[in-house]
């Protein structure tokens, strides 16, 4: 026998030789998933060949070590089905996000009337930030939302949104009606640990109108390229998916040419404040400074210098759009 | 020689009767000293849970044998509260010692076969077979 051998060799040669080749040797037994108490089996035989009269007392030790084995040999087995199970989740978790993903894959629409522009960056493999866009001849809407709540149950919440948002497509493109009906659907069927935040706003391509409404989502930030001057687009309304019946208002703004809106996630104003300024004033000097750019471009220009700053957190999905006339 | 040995497990000891007159028993049938060891671990983890869940239930052991081949059966049964879930139990990394390997999930491990009846407030049988 094998193992016989390398016993013997090693106890007549304490060599590191023979040492590596008892380690091959356990790889192998490992391999063929033979158990710990197999193998203090295994030894106590070699031995009693090697020494027909091995005193009696170092049997009765090896008997005793086979015992004490049985234990760690189980919790071998439990672990190895861990593992496999493991193995298992993990697999059908990336069939997931790969259906996950193609349904929610997002097409920047390209019109004449209006440029847009979207980066979304997803921290881990499921985005937890999502931009629906939809539009038809004379409208282009756009909803920009962040499912608080992290893994399965916010993707699972985030498709909801989306085939809410589909299902709403062929009515009407009122901001607090929209609103208004997704909160219904969240409120109703989703854990009360989970919120969405969501800004939709919908640009009438026809008289170049942007109406918008906000269930607690960052405020959107509209650049007048007349007075030169940042809005904030705030609008109050709680959450998606708190409170039953909530209303939402909505405002409207007129775009003139070179007027921007830039829409974020907190992701993107995540970060402590940079000396003097705060996280939003930092990204209305980047949008200023690359106003020239199609919204595309902003959008990454943003990202690749948000992301360079030291603060900034990067355990959070960053998503933003641009909307510019 | 099919007789049935039976231990009744009221105390602690009890525990150990079990086990030793398993490993007798395996010991004649013909099983190795790891099968000894691996049967008498799930006799000791049977024993145990009636000691602990039941208050007092008993352990059978005998001898089995089907076309040429011989093997141990244990029947571990009590008339305690049973087993709530199962399913549940037997999933790794269940039982109170937390992904330590025994428990229920180890003794089917340890064995060939393994089955399981247990009613609420009625008691649990639980037969373990093992072949040589
Ligand atoms: N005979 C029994 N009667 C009632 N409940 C039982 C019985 N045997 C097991 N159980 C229940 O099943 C659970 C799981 O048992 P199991 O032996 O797998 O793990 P454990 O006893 O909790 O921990 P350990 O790993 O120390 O054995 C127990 O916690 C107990 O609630
Ligand atoms: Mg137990």
């Amino acid at each position: 026998m094998q193992y016989q051998k390398i016993v013997s060799d090693f106890l007549s040669n304490q060599t590191e030789r023979n040492l590596y080749i008892g380690q091959n040797f356990i790889r192998q037994l490992i391999q063929k998933k033979v158990a710990p108490e197999e193998v203090i089996n295994i030894h106590k035989y070699a031995m009693e060949q090697l020494y027909p009269d091995l005193p009696e007392y170092i049997s009765h030790s090896y008997d005793f070590l086979i015992e004490i084995m049985v234990h760690f040999g189980l919790t071998l087995k439990e672990h190895q089905s861990l593992l496999e199970q493991q193995e298992e989740l993990r697999m059908e978790m990336n069939v997931a996000t790969k259906i996950q993903n193609m349904i929610l894959r997002t097409k920047i629409p390209q019109l004449k009337d209006i440029d847009i522009g979207m980066v979304s960056i997803p921290i881990r493999k499921m985005n937890g930030d999502y931009v629906h866009f939809l539009g038809d001849k004379s409208h282009v809407s756009v909803a920009v939302t962040d499912v608080v709540g992290k893994g399965v149950p916010a993707a699972l919440c985030m498709s909801m949104v989306k085939y809410g948002l589909d299902t709403l497509e062929c009515s009407t493109n009122a901001p607090s009606h929209i609103l208004e009906v997704l909160n219904r659907i969240i409120e109703k069927s989703v854990d009360d640990s989970m919120f969405v935040s969501m800004f939709y706003g919908t640009y009438n391509v026809e008289n170049g109108k942007f109406t918008y409404g906000s269930a607690g989502h960052e405020p959107a930030l509209y650049y007048n390229s007349g007075k030169e001057t940042f809005f904030d687009l705030e609008s109050k309304g709680l959450l998606l998916g708190v409170m039953p019946e909530v209303k939402y208002p909505q405002y409207e703004i007129q775009l003139q040419d070179n007027d921007f809106i830039v829409m974020i996630t907190d992701g993107a104003t995540d970060f402590r404040k940079q000396g003097e300024l705060d996280p939003r004033d930092v990204i209305k000097n980047i949008a200023l400074s690359c106003r020239h750019l199609p919204a595309q471009e902003m959008c990454e220009k943003m990202y690749a210098y948000l992301k360079k700053l030291p603060d900034f957190d990067l355990e959070d999905d960053f998503t933003v759009v641009i909307f510019k006339k | 020689m099919n007789t049935k040995s039976t231990v009744e497990i009221i105390t602690e000891w009890d525990i150990v009767a079990a086990r030793q007159l398993g490993r007798n028993e395996a010991k004649e049938i013909g099983f190795g000293a790891v099968d000894q060891a691996r049967i008498t671990t799930a006799i000791s983890e049977l024993a145990r849970n009636i000691y602990l869940y039941a208050r007092a239930g008993e352990v059978a052991i005998e001898r089995i044998s089907e076309g040429g081949r011989v093997g141990i059966r244990i029947t571990a049964a009590d008339k305690g509260p049973g087993i709530n879930n199962i399913k549940k139990v037997m999933e790794d990394g269940y039982s109170t010692s937390g992904g330590l390997g025994a428990g229920l999930p180890g003794v089917k491990r340890l064995m060939d076969t393994m089955d399981i009846q247990s009613s609420i407030e009625k008691g649990t049988i639980i037969i373990i077979e093992k072949w040589v």
